[in-house]
């Protein structure tokens, strides 16, 4: 097997593999953004540059090939100065202002006030706190208060129902183009034609509703906040929620999902990455149709018909008169008499115990559920 | 290789969908045979668009060329399944010239297709409802079986016959015994060992002998008098159910019923009782996917009001008819009782499922899990078994009356009845109401304009529904949903059932559309 000489160690890598995959392997650190695992590499970024010896520029990690005897540093004095360049012009190109939350806004700048005004900005950014460009910034102690910000002048896409995207806030790193085509192969985010170098008024990832699907792939993979739930805006940020693993309640595939709770609510829905079955994806259904549990037309209490109408009732109650009335019709008319469909939307747990219930205490085979259908 | 049949993947099991794209574009070759022409269409090398309901001949006929030609695995056949030989002379009655008149297609089509699955192995068969909602459900399956016995696709990685799973967890209600003849792991009920182990395990002196009713079977006793108390758990009987005028009179007629749900909804209109149970994210729990993996359900938050557990929902009404159940949580249950009685199930323990979960068979708990079946042709009952059966048409077919055929299924931003995604923000916006999509050449021949709204009628009952033009639907042929009540196809469905599953025939039934407004 080759080895090369990572930071001064070596290592052995197979031949293949990119600078950023033997990093991974070797559990070396090497920051990205436009990266995303299961598409082909763009090297868009550049923020995962290295200094490798003998190369007169630094190289991406992500998309150059590992290569027997190279000599690679992932973290040195020029890598850091490159990649705070990098941070500099992205922060510089859009309106950026999460990182100045704690100062009083009179410290403030007058940009730094404008953004507040502008749409989807007067409350923190969706993304505080779980924001990628943030925690780099923070890294390599970047300040947005010295740099003079394009606030305005993004295209902002907020007309549909499910999701935002707020251009201002794109860093052009493109993972939302991969997930897109490469990942759900919906075909919803073209690519925008040419260079980015063509595009002086910013690079910016549109969508073409035609063949969106509202799965929020794109949104999974935003490591900023220009693209966010519509529905989740404002209600917490990165750190505030607590994530709760769980399986997707709709078809039979059973994606694995993070449900981010917040005071008794669940807020958000994400997907597990790298979670078997789904791997990181989730449909429109699975990320987007989690409130129904909090909606007010939920039943809260037992219900007994009274005519025409229900009345509430006591669980006692209600109970009670349920295991009267199917002991008296058992009595009259034996166990045959009682038949129950069980639910395959509720857990193993559930179905168990409805035909333990029919099998062992009513004494029929009488249950069945949509098991055909 | 993909042949994917009756399934309308990107819509119904959309993540599913995308890793099957993501093998043809890295080169893997996709068949999708479907009266549709639905969007996974678009990925595949050859879209066969046989008619609604003629599966049988279809697969019969690629059968019949297989072994005419000499493409088959007569190695597989050889080694590991019995009776080609039935299979042999009932496929010999499907040559291309004849299944071609039946299917809507052309014989050579159905030459090329045969060829081109017997060329790659393994290949992957993958079906959902279009194969089950029908009157020859069960055959269709079986004939389906035989098709991949008969290419050797069995017993290997991205081989074998694929259900994919309607609901979350169909699997796991199935593999709990919610069956009315199997016990928990499929024992059955008619079998005495089986009875004593589990009356042993649930402390009880007897347990009843005889299989249950299944649903059509209860509806139907409960108009005339066998079924008297019937409890409902989280179904919307009322929409889901083809007929819905004939289901509702069924519900009518309950001397005495009880619903158990998170909504009110059009079932429970009907209840004597209704008992308030707490929602997916309001339990700890177990799903079993459509791969027999079990995963973990987590609690979020808590019910609302006095909702309560559905399992203690059971052993509280088992507790007022003089049983005392011991398991007090949905761990408890399952790994004191379910892991222990369901032989397949008794390697998996709470405590190893806190990861991705494990697929069963996994009998112990050193096992790893199992993911996929019938490993180098070792079949459940030692050989498989060809099973031909004969091609039969939908119990209702077009005629003057009614010259189109209705079939139906789910949407992709709705989930069946809706009582949940019709209650999630943003849903409704992006479909917002049902539609008739029906062909160009019909549209043109009705003088229907696209977004009008139409009268579609059976001889069970009418809806008023915008009309939807689209090319995914073959001239002849309206397609609708269920998630609308108003414009539910389930007033429109035929109550014809597969006489071994009782599964009704969603997929294929006679209608007409009529204009509204004035020619």
């Amino acid at each position: 097997m080759p080895t090369l000489s990572l930071n001064d160690r070596t290592v052995s890598f197979e031949t293949g593999q990119t600078i950023l995959e033997v990093a991974q392997q070797n559990d070396v650190v090497i920051p990205t953004l436009c990266h995303l695992k299961e598409a082909h590499a763009t090297g868009g970024c550049r923020i995962c540059v290295v200094e490798v010896a003998g190369s007169d520029q630094l190289l991406p990690a992500c998309a150059t090939p590992a290569g027997a005897d190279m000599r690679i540093l992932t973290d040195s004095p020029a890598v850091r100065t490159a990649r705070k360049a990098i941070i500099e012009m992205m922060l510089a190109a859009g309106a950026h202002n999460c990182l100045l939350m704690d100062h009083p806004q009179s410290s403030w700048s007058e940009s730094q006030l404008a953004i507040m005004e502008q749409p989807w900005h007067d409350k923190i950014c969706p993304a505080h706190g779980d924001c990628r460009l943030q925690d780099l910034a923070i890294e390599y102690e970047v300040s947005v208060a010295g740099i003079d910000q394009k606030i305005d002048g993004h295209p902002l896409d907020d007309a549909t129902p499910m999701i935002v995207r707020d251009y201002s806030r794109c860093i052009g790193c493109g993972r939302c183009i991969q997930a897109c085509n490469e990942v759900q192969v919906n075909a919803a985010i073209p690519s925008p034609y040419g260079r980015r170098e063509d595009h002086p008024n910013g690079w910016y990832p549109l969508v073409d509703y035609e063949n969106c699907t509202h799965c929020g792939q794109c949104l999974q993979a935003c490591p900023t906040g220009a693209l966010f739930e519509k529905k989740a805006f404002g209600l917490a940020t990165g750190s505030e929620a607590e994530k709760v693993r769980t399986t997707c309640p709709y078809c039979g595939v059973g994606c694995q999902q993070w449900l981010h709770v917040k005071d008794d609510r669940v807020i958000k829905v994400t997907a597990v990455e790298e979670g078997a079955p789904n791997l990181g994806r989730l449909c429109v259904k699975g990320r987007f149709g989690y409130d129904f549990i909090h909606s007010p037309e939920r039943l809260t209490h037992p219900l007994i018909r009274e005519g025409e109408t229900f009345r509430k009732a006591s669980w006692d109650e209600a109970l009670d008169l349920v295991a009267e009335k199917f002991k008296q019709i058992r009595q009259l008319h034996g166990p045959d008499a009682l038949a129950g469909v069980s639910c395959a939307r509720s857990i193993n747990e559930d179905s168990y115990q409805m035909q333990k219930l029919f099998r062992a205490v009513f004494k029929t085979n009488n249950i069945d559920h949509c098991a055909r259908t | 290789m993909f042949l994917v049949i009756g399934s309308n993947m990107t819509e119904a099991h959309p993540v599913a969908a995308t890793f099957l794209k993501n093998a043809v574009m890295k080169g893997a070759r996709l068949i999708v045979v479907d009266p549709r022409r639905h969007k996974l269409v678009d990925f595949a090398e050859r879209h066969v668009p046989i008619r609604v309901g003629s599966d049988i001949a279809f697969a019969n006929s690629l059968m019949q060329v297989l072994i005419e030609e000499g493409l088959y695995d007569s190695a597989f056949v050889d080694s590991c399944t019995i009776d080609f030989d039935l299979l042999q002379e009932k496929v010999a009655g499907y040559p291309p010239e004849k299944a071609a008149e039946i299917c809507g297609v052309s014989a050579e089509t159905i030459r090329e297709t045969a060829r081109a699955l017997a060329s790659v192995k393994p290949l992957m068969l993958c079906y959902t409802l279009g194969i089950t909602e029908h009157t020859c459900g069960r055959n269709n399956v079986v004939t389906l079986a035989n098709l991949q016995m008969l290419l050797g696709n069995m017993g290997m990685e991205c081989g074998g016959v694929n259900p994919l799973r309607g609901q979350n967890n169909v699997q796991g209600a199935c593999d709990m015994g919610a069956l009315p003849n199997v016990f928990p792991g499929y024992q059955k009920v008619v079998d005495a060992d089986a009875r004593e182990k589990f009356a042993q395990a649930w402390g009880v002196p007897g347990l009843p002998e005889q299989n249950g009713l299944m649903i059509p079977q209860m509806m139907e006793g409960l108009t005339n008098g066998r079924v008297r108390g019937f409890y409902i758990f989280g179904e919307n009987l009322a929409n889901t159910e083809p007929d819905i005028r004939k289901v509702e009179h069924e519900l009518a007629s309950a001397e005495f019923l009880v619903c158990q749900d998170i909504f009110p909804n059009e079932t429970t209109r009907f209840a004597h009782v209704v008992l308030p149970a707490a929602a997916w994210s309001e339990n700890d729990g177990t799903f079993t996917n459509s791969e027999r993996r079990v995963s973990r359900v987590r609690t979020a938050s808590n019910p609302p009001g006095e909702a309560r557990p559905n399992w203690w929902i059971f052993r509280e009404i088992a507790r007022r008819m003089g049983h005392a159940w011991e398991s007090d949580s949905a761990r408890e249950i399952w790994d004191n009782e379910i892991s222990v009685l369901a032989p397949q199930l008794c390697g998996i323990k709470y405590a190893r499922l806190e990861g991705d979960g494990l697929q069963w068979p996994c009998p112990d708990e050193e096992h790893p899990g199992t993911c996929f079946l019938h490993r180098d042709g070792q079949f459940t009952c030692g050989l498989g078994i060809f099973t031909p059966a004969d091609w039969t048409p939908p119990a209702e077919v077009p005629d003057e009356k009614y010259p189109l055929v209705l079939s139906t299924g789910r949407r992709l931003a709705h989930y069946h009845t809706r009582t949940q995604t019709g209650r999630c923000e943003g849903l409704n916006d992006i479909l917002g109401e049902e539609t008739a999509d029906i062909s160009l050449a019909d549209a043109r021949d009705l003088g229907v304009d696209n977004g009008e709204m139409i009268k579609v009628s059976s001889r069970r009952g009418e809806v008023t529904v915008r009309a939807n033009v689209t090319r995914e639907v073959p001239p002849g042929m309206v397609w609708m949903a269920f998630h609308f009540r108003e414009a539910c196809a389930n007033w429109l469905t035929n109550p014809a059932f597969d006489p071994v599953t009782l599964t009704a025939e969603y997929k294929a039934c006679a209608v007409r559309i009529d204009r509204i407004a004035a020619p």
